[in-house]
C-alpha cells in the first residue's frame, strides 16, 4: 500500500518529522515501511534544484520569428525580470497570441537537470543556454515526462491557480512514497486516515481533520430515506448499512493534476473524475465506494422512485460485470439490484449496464458495508477480485460509510460541478453494539515479561482511541468502532507493547522446570544413515514430492505390467500445472529426472534420497487428528555413468561405467554398517514377479525376516528410455527406510563383541563348484554355519565358469580365516573344520570340491 | 721372506682391495677372498703347524690380529657400501610430488539437511526436541485449529494445494501443509498437560508459480514453547541467542511488531544485514535489517485448542527460515536450485 507523505500530511502534521526516523517508527509498531520512493527531492532519482525549478506563471504567448511550430511564452518566476522561453507545448502553442495570461506552470532555469523529453526511456540532461532558431533560450516551461513524474511525452503540466511564482517546484509536488507491507487483514490500515490514526497515536500529534465533520461542513443531511431513492436491505446480517447519495449535473472532464498525482503515487490509474473521486476518497478514508448512472437506476415495478435493494442472489441468477464477463451466482451471494434486475455484486464489481460513462449526468453514489466473509466467499468462488472485494475482505468499518459518502459529495462538487442532493440517504439496520473487553492489566506483565505502569496502558489505550474505565482490577476498555481486529484482552496487550515499543523489551531465557527430555530416534537414525551414505560417495537430493503422474508409467517397462505402489495416491484439487499434481508413491521418478537434468552436465552420478511417500490408507478424521495418509520414509539410490575419475594413471581411453556391483558395493557396506549383512535376505524375483522397472536379470528383491525392504538393481532399458538416460547401465534402489532403520535397532541391541582374538589367523582358499543357479550369497552362508565358530572370516574372491567347472557350473573360490579366542590353531584344527564345511555345502547345495 | 712377512703383505693386500670393493657383490668375494673358509687368512692360519716352536705363539696371535682387523674394515665398509646404494635407489625412485593423487569420490549431504542440522544444534542447545507432524495435512490443523477460519482474510497469507477427495470420506478436507504450524497442535495435543519446547522441521508447499525467488516447496522450521510462566521476553531472549549463535556473538536483533493469526502479540525479528552490517544495502533494501524470524506468543484460541488452559499457561512460536539464510550466507540467487538438484550447486557444499 503506497501512501504518499504529502497525503498523509494532510490529516496528521508529518512535514517536520525525519522521513527516516518515522520509517523506523512505524516498521517497530507493525507498519512496515517496505521502501521509500522520493520524488523530487535530494536522495530521488532526480532531484529537483530548489535554486532552479519552481513555480511560475506563463503570461504570454508571442509567436516565434523563425519557426511555425513553436513559440516563444513570456514567464514571470519570481525574478527581477520577466524571462522569454521557447516551447512547443501543443496547450500554449494552441494560445499564440494571448496576453494577459496567468498559467502557472513548473519553470527550470538553466543549470537544471531534467529528463530529455523526446528521448526514449530516461534520459537526463541539464538545461544549457542555447538559441532554438535563432531565439535565445536558457529556461523551459516543464513536461510530466521531464520532471520524471510520467512516462507520457506531452504536453507541460499546469499547476492549480493559486500557487505563488518562484517557489521551489520540490515543495509543491515533491513527495515521499511511503510503501507499506501490512500483514494482517486490518481493513482499518487500509487508507490515508488509517495510518494518520497510528502515526497520531505512535508520534502523539493531534489529527487536523475528522472525517466525521465533513457531512455537516457540506451542509449535508441524513435520513434513512430520501426522495431520489427507494432503499432496502433484505438481510442486514450481510449488509449492515447502505448509504446512498445523489450529484445531479456531473461534469465528467480530467481530475486536476493534484489528485492525479496522488492517485498516481498510490497505484492507481487516473481515469476521469467521478471515478478518480470514488478511488481518491477509497484511499484516502478505506471506504470502497460505487457510483451509478442515475438515470440507469430502475424504480420496482408500478413505482416511479429508482430503487435500490440489496438482497442475496437467486440460485442461477446471472448479471454482466463491468468486464464484460457474464456471471452466474448462488443463493449465498449478495447483489445490488434496482428495481428490475441485478446491478451489481454487493462489494466485489459493478454491472455494465449502470457503468458511469462520459455522458453521466447524476450519479448515485453507494456507500456501503458488508459482511466481509461473505465477501471474501463470493470473491473465491467466482475468482474475481477486486480492489473493493480485497478491501471489505480485510473488514471495513461500517461508521466509515458516511464520512466517505460526505467526503466524496464535496469533492465531486468541487471538482465536477455537481450539485450534491442535500439528504443522504442511510440504512443502518446492522448497527454493532460497541464492544467493551474487561481487562485485567496485569495480563500485560504476564505475558510479555515486564511491567508496563498501569498510566501508561492506559495512556497507550487512549491514545489509540480506546476508551478506559478504571474499575479497579479490571478495567472496562471500548474499542474503537474501526478496531474490528480487537476482540480479546490479549490484542489490547499487544496494542500496548507495540506503542511501548519492543526496543524496550530485554531479552530473557525461560526461566522453567524443562519438559521431560526425549530423544528422536526415528530422526537420528535417518541422519546417521545419511551420514553414512554421504561417507559412501553419494550425493544427498532433495527432490519435489509433487510429482508428474505419467512418471509412474514412465517407471513400467510394459504397458500392462503394474507398478506394485502402495495405497491409493495422493492428488492435488488445484495443481499449478499436469506436472506437479500428484504426491509420490515411490522416490524412483524423482531421483532418475535428477539423473536425466544432471547427465547435460556431469558424467558421473551418484545420488541417493531420504524422504517420504504418501498414500491414502484411511479416511480422514479431524476428531482425531487421523489425516489418513500414510507417509513412510524411503530411502531411493542411483548411480550412471563413468566408474572412475579422469586420472593420470588410468587414462581416458579405459572409462568403465558404474555397473550392478557398484550399487551393491554401496549397499553391502551400508548393510555391514547397520549390522545387517547377516539378516538381510537377497532373491532375483521369480519369472512372472519381475519389477516392471528393473532389468529382470539384474535386479534383487530384499527383504529381512518377513518385511521385505524393497529393490536393487539395473534399471530396466525400456525405462531408461522413457526417462530419456543414455544408454549406459543405470543402477536404482528404493527401499523403505522405516523397515531398514527398524532392523538396525534390533541389530544394534544384540549386538556383542566379546573378546578380540590375541592369536594370528590361518588363511586357506576353497574352491567349490556349484549349479549356475546357486546364489552365491547362500555359498557363503553354508560356508559361515558349517565353519561356526572357527572360521571367522570368509571372502569370494575368484567366480570361474568353463572347462574345469563343467556345463551348467560355476567354481566359486573362497578365502577362509580360521581363528580361536583362546589358542593358536593346529593343522589338524583346521583340517577337521574344513571336512565338516566341506560335507554341509556337498550335502546343502550339491557342491563338489573343485579338482575332486 | 719369512712367514711374518707374508702376513703383513696379504693384510696390505687385502686393506687395499677392500678399500676398491664398490658394489656388495665385490665386498662378498673380497670376504671369501680373504676371511672365508678357503679364504687367504684361514690356510695362513692353517700353516702354524709348519713354523718353529718358538715362532708358533707370535705367529699365532699376529693371524688373529689381522683377522680381527680386516673383519673391522670389513664391516665398515659394507656399511659405506649399504648407505650408498641406498642412496643411489632411493634417488631413482623420485616422483613428481605434485602430480594429483589417486581420486576418492566424496559425498555430499543436500544444503537443506545441513541448514536443518545447524538449527537442531543450536536449538538443541536450547533443549528444544525435533517433533515431526505430517506432510499431508487436515485442514482444521493446518487453519482452522490455529485460529484461521475459512474465508478468513488471514488464510489469503497462504495459497494453498488441496487434496482431492477419494470419495468415501468423512469431509473433513485435506491440504499439504503450508506451513509447518499444524505440528504446534499436534506437539500440544500429544503432550498436554506436560511443558513443551519443540522445533518442527518439515516440507511446505504453497501454491505458487515457481521463480527464482519463490517455490512450491520449501522448508520451514518452527519452535514452540509452552509452560506456565513464559514471556515475550524470554521468547525474544531465545531468539537472540538463537541469532548470535548463528551468526556470531555480537549480531545485533531488533524486534518489530507483526501479524499472525495464532500468535498475540505477534512480531518479527530482524538482525543486522550480513552484507552492510546495518549500513543499509540493496539485499535488505536500504534498511540494515534481514528477516530473521516470525514470532509472537501462542495465541489463547491455540493454546486452548490444544488442550491448555490460556489463564495458566502460556507459550511462544518462532520461524526461522530454512532455505533463505544458507541463500543469503552463500549468496545464492536462485531458490530453485534446492530442489531442481543441480549436483554442480549441491557439491559445493
Ligand atoms: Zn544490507
Amino acid at each position: 500500500m503506497k501512501i504518499p507523505l504529502s497525503w498523509l500530511n494532510d490529516y496528521v502534521n508529518v512535514a517536520d518529522l525525519e522521513i527516516g526516523a518515522l520509517r523506523q517508527r512505524l516498521t517497530l509498531a507493525g507498519l512496515e515501511v517496505e521502501s521509500i520512493e522520493i520524488i523530487g527531492h535530494a536522495g530521488a532519482e532526480l532531484p529537483w534544484d530548489p535554486e532552479r525549478v519552481m513555480s511560475a506563471a506563463v503570461l504570454a504567448v508571442r509567436p516565434h520569428p523563425n519557426a511555425d511550430r513553436l513559440v516563444l511564452v513570456e514567464v514571470d518566476y519570481g525574478g527581477p525580470e520577466h524571462e522569454i522561453a521557447v516551447t512547443g507545448a501543443p496547450s500554449l502553442y494552441a494560445r499564440k497570441g494571448e496576453t494577459g495570461l496567468d498559467l502557472k506552470v513548473a519553470f527550470a532555469w538553466e543549470g537544471a537537470e531534467l529528463y530529455d523529453g523526446h528521448a526514449e526511456g530516461w534520459v537526463k540532461s541539464r538545461l544549457k543556454k542555447t538559441q532554438i532558431r535563432g531565439e535565445p533560450s536558457r529556461a523551459m516551461v516543464c513536461s510530466e515526462k521531464e520532471l520524471g513524474l510520467s512516462e507520457a511525452a506531452g504536453d507541460i503540466i499546469y499547476l492549480s491557480d493559486d500557487t505563488p511564482v518562484g517557489v521551489p517546484l520540490v515543495g509543491i509536488l515533491g513527495d515521499y512514497v511511503l510503501d507499506f507491507e501490512i500483514k494482517g487483514p486490518f481493513g482499518h490500515l487500509q487508507s490515508i486516515y488509517g495510518i494518520a490514526r497510528e502515526v497520531s497515536a505512535l508520534c502523539n500529534r493531534p489529527l487536523k481533520r475528522d472525517p466525521l465533520a465533513v457531512a455537516e461542513a457540506v451542509g449535508l443531511k441524513v435520513a434513512s430515506g430520501a426522495n431520489f431513492v427507494d432503499l432496502a436491505i433484505a438481510d442486514p446480517s450481510l449488509c449492515p448499512r447502505y448509504t446512498a447519495t445523489l450529484i445531479r449535473d456531473v461534469e465528467i472532464k480530467p481530475s486536476p493534476l493534484w489528485m492525479q498525482l496522488r492517485l498516481q503515487r498510490a497505484g492507481v490509474r487516473p481515469i476521469n473524475n467521478v471515478v478518480d473521486i470514488t478511488n481518491y476518497v477509497m484511499l484516502e478514508l478505506g471506504q470502497p465506494l460505487h457510483a451509478f448512472d442515475y438515470a440507469e437506476v430502475r424504480p420496482r415495478p408500478g413505482t416511479t422512485q429508482p430503487a435500490i435493494v440489496v438482497r442475496p442472489a437467486a440460485e442461477g441468477e446471472r448479471m454482466a460485470t463491468l468486464d464484460g464477463e457474464m456471471r452466474v451466482f448462488d443463493d449465498q451471494m449478495l447483489l445490488i439490484t434496482d428495481g428490475q434486475g441485478a446491478v451489481g455484486i454487493a462489494g466485489v464489481m459493478g454491472g455494465l449496464d449502470s457503468e458511469i460513462g462520459d455522458d453521466t449526468r447524476a450519479v448515485l453514489l453507494e456507500a456501503a458495508n458488508f459482511n466481509f466473509l461473505n465477501i471474501r466467499r463470493t470473491g473465491q468462488m467466482l475468482k474475481l477480485t477486486t480492489e473493493a472485494s480485497t478491501r471489505f475482505g480485510k473488514r471495513v468499518d461500517p461508521d466509515l460509510t458516511l464520512p466517505a459518502a460526505a467526503r466524496a459529495a464535496e469533492l465531486m462538487r468541487d471538482l465536477a460541478h455537481g450539485s450534491v442532493d442535500p439528504v443522504i440517504a442511510d440504512l443502518y439496520p446492522g448497527k454493532p453494539e460497541r464492544r467493551a473487553i474487561a481487562y485485567d492489566p496485569t495480563l500485560a506483565n504476564r505475558i510479555l515479561g515486564i511491567e508496563i505502569p498501569l498510566p501508561d496502558q492506559a495512556r497507550i489505550l487512549s491514545a489509540l482511541a480506546f476508551e478506559v474505565v478504571d474499575d479497579g482490577a479490571t478495567w472496562t476498555v471500548t474499542v474503537p468502532s474501526y478496531r474490528l481486529d480487537v476482540g480479546l484482552p490479549v490484542d489490547l496487550v499487544e496494542e500496548i507493547a507495540r506503542v511501548w515499543g519492543y526496543d524496550r523489551f530485554p531479552g530473557t531465557l525461560i526461566d522453567e522446570e524443562l519438559p521431560p527430555l526425549r530423544r528422536n530416534h526415528a530422526l537420528e537414525a535417518e541422519e546417521h544413515l545419511r551420514d553414512l551414505l554421504m561417507g559412501l560417495g553419494l550425493d544427498e537430493v532433495i527432490t519435489y514430492s509433487l510429482i508428474d503422474p505419467v512418471d509412474e508409467t514412465r517407471l513400467r517397462s510394459e504397458p500392462d505390467k503394474a507398478l506394485e505402489l502402495p495405497g491409493e495416491c495422493v492428488v492435488l484439487q488445484n495443481p499449478l500445472a499436469p506436472e506437479r499434481s500428484q504426491m509420490r508413491r515411490t522416490l524412483l521418478s524423482g531421483t532418475l529426472r535428477t539423473a536425466w537434468a544432471n547427465l547435460r552436465y556431469l558424467d558421473r552420478i551418484a545420488i541417493f534420497e531420504i524422504g517420504r511417500i504418501y498414500t491414502h490408507v484411511d479416511a480422514p478424521d479431524a476428531s482425531t487428528g487421523q489425516t489418513g495418509v500414510a507417509e513412510p520414509r524411503h530411502v531411493g539410490m542411483l548411480m550412471t555413468g563413468v566408474r572412475d575419475p579422469l586420472w593420470w594413471q588410468t587414462g581416458a581411453a579405459t572409462r568403465e561405467k558404474l555397473d550392478y556391483f557398484d550399487l551393491k558395493g554401496v549397499v553391502d557396506v551400508m548393510l555391514d554398517r547397520l549390522g545387517l549383512t547377516a539378516k538381510v535376505q537377497w532373491a532375483r524375483p521369480s519369472e512372472g514377479k519381475t519389477h516392471p522397472s528393473f532389468h529382470p536379470g539384474r535386479c534383487a528383491v530384499v527383504s529381512i525376516g518377513n518385511r521385505a525392504l524393497g529393490v536393487l538393481g539395473e534399471l530396466h532399458p525400456r525405462v531408461r528410455d522413457n526417462f530419456d538416460l543414455p544408454e549406459q547401465p543405470v543402477l536404482a534402489l528404493e527401499w523403505d527406510l522405516e523397515v531398514l532403520l527398524d532392523a538396525a535397532d534390533v541389530a544394534d541391541a544384540e549386538k556383542q563383541i566379546g573378546r578380540l582374538s590375541p592369536h594370528a589367523p590361518v588363511h586357506e582358499d576353497l574352491a567349490l563348484v556349484v549349479d549356475e543357479a546357486t546364489p552365491a550369497v547362500e555359498v557363503k552362508r553354508a560356508i559361515e554355519a558349517a565353519g561356526r565358530p572357527l572360521v571367522t572370516e570368509v571372502v569370494l574372491f575368484d567366480v570361474y565358469r568353463g572347462e574345469q567347472a563343467g556345463p551348467g557350473k560355476k567354481s566359486l573360490a573362497f578365502g577362509l580365516s580360521y581363528q580361536a579366542p583362546d589358542r593358536s590353531l593346529s593343522d589338524r584344527d583346521v583340517v577337521k573344520v574344513r571336512a565338516r564345511i566341506i560335507k554341509t555345502v556337498e550335502k546343502e547345495l550339491g557342491a563338489r570340491l573343485r579338482g575332486s | 721372506m719369512s712367514s711374518f712377512d707374508e702376513l703383513e703383505q696379504i693384510r696390505e693386500q687385502a686393506l687395499a682391495e677392500l678399500a676398491d670393493a664398490r658394489t656388495t657383490a665385490a665386498l662378498e668375494s673380497w670376504e671369501d677372498r680373504y676371511l672365508g673358509r678357503k679364504g687367504e687368512i684361514t690356510q695362513r692360519a692353517r700353516l702354524v703347524g709348519q713354523l718353529p716352536q718358538e715362532d708358533r705363539p707370535a705367529y699365532g696371535q699376529r693371524v688373529n690380529e689381522i683377522k680381527r682387523l680386516l673383519g673391522q674394515a670389513f664391516e665398515a665398509r659394507a656399511e659405506e657400501i649399504k648407505r650408498t646404494e641406498l642412496a643411489t635407489q632411493l634417488s631413482a625412485e623420485a616422483i613428481d610430488v605434485t602430480l594429483p593423487g589417486r581420486p576418492v569420490i566424496p559425498g555430499h549431504l543436500h544444503l537443506t539437511t545441513q541448514a536443518l542440522r545447524e538449527l537442531y544444534a543450536i536449538f538443541g542447545k536450547m533443549g528444544f526436541e525435533v517433533y515431526e507432524a505430517p506432510d499431508v495435512e487436515l485442514e482444521a490443523y493446518n487453519f482452522d485449529l490455529l485460529n484461521i477460519p475459512e474465508y478468513h482474510p488471514a488464510r489469503d497469507m497462504w495459497d494453498t494445494f488441496w487434496v482431492k477427495d477419494t470419495g468415501e470420506e468423512s469431509g473433513d478436507r485435506r491440504l499439504l501443509r503450508t506451513h509447518t504450524s499444524p505440528g504446534q497442535m499436534r506437539a500440544m495435543r500429544e503432550r498436554c498437560p506436560e511443558p513443551i519446547r519443540v522445533i518442527l522441521p518439515g516440507k511446505c508447499y504453497r501454491y505458487e508459480q515457481i521463480t527464482v525467488r519463490s517455490e512450491h516447496q520449501f522448508y520451514q522450521l518452527e519452535g514452540l514453547a509452552v509452560g506456565k510462566g513464559i514471556t515475550m521476553t524470554d521468547l525474544i531472549g531465545t531468539l537472540t541467542q538463537f541469532a548470535r549463535l548463528f551468526y556470531g556473538p555480537d549480531k545485533a536483533v531488533r524486534v518489530r511488531s507483526s501479524y499472525f493469526p495464532f500468535t498475540e502479540p505477534s512480531v518479527e525479528l530482524d538482525a543486522a544485514c550480513i552484507f552492510c552490517h546495518g549500513a543499509g544495502c540493496a539485499v535488505c533494501k536500504y534498511t540494515g535489517w534481514l528477516e530473521l524470524a516470525g514470532a509472537g506468543m501462542v495465541h489463547p484460541v491455540v493454546l486452548a485448542n490444544g488442550g491448555y488452559d490460556p489463564d495458566v499457561w502460556s507459550g511462544f512460536a518462532f520461524g526461522p527460515g530454512v532455505e533463505r539464510p544458507a541463500m543469503l550466507r552463500y549468496s545464492v540467487e536462485d531458490i530453485r536450485l534446492f530442489y531442481g538438484n543441480d549436483l554442480r550447486f549441491l557439491r559445493r557444499f
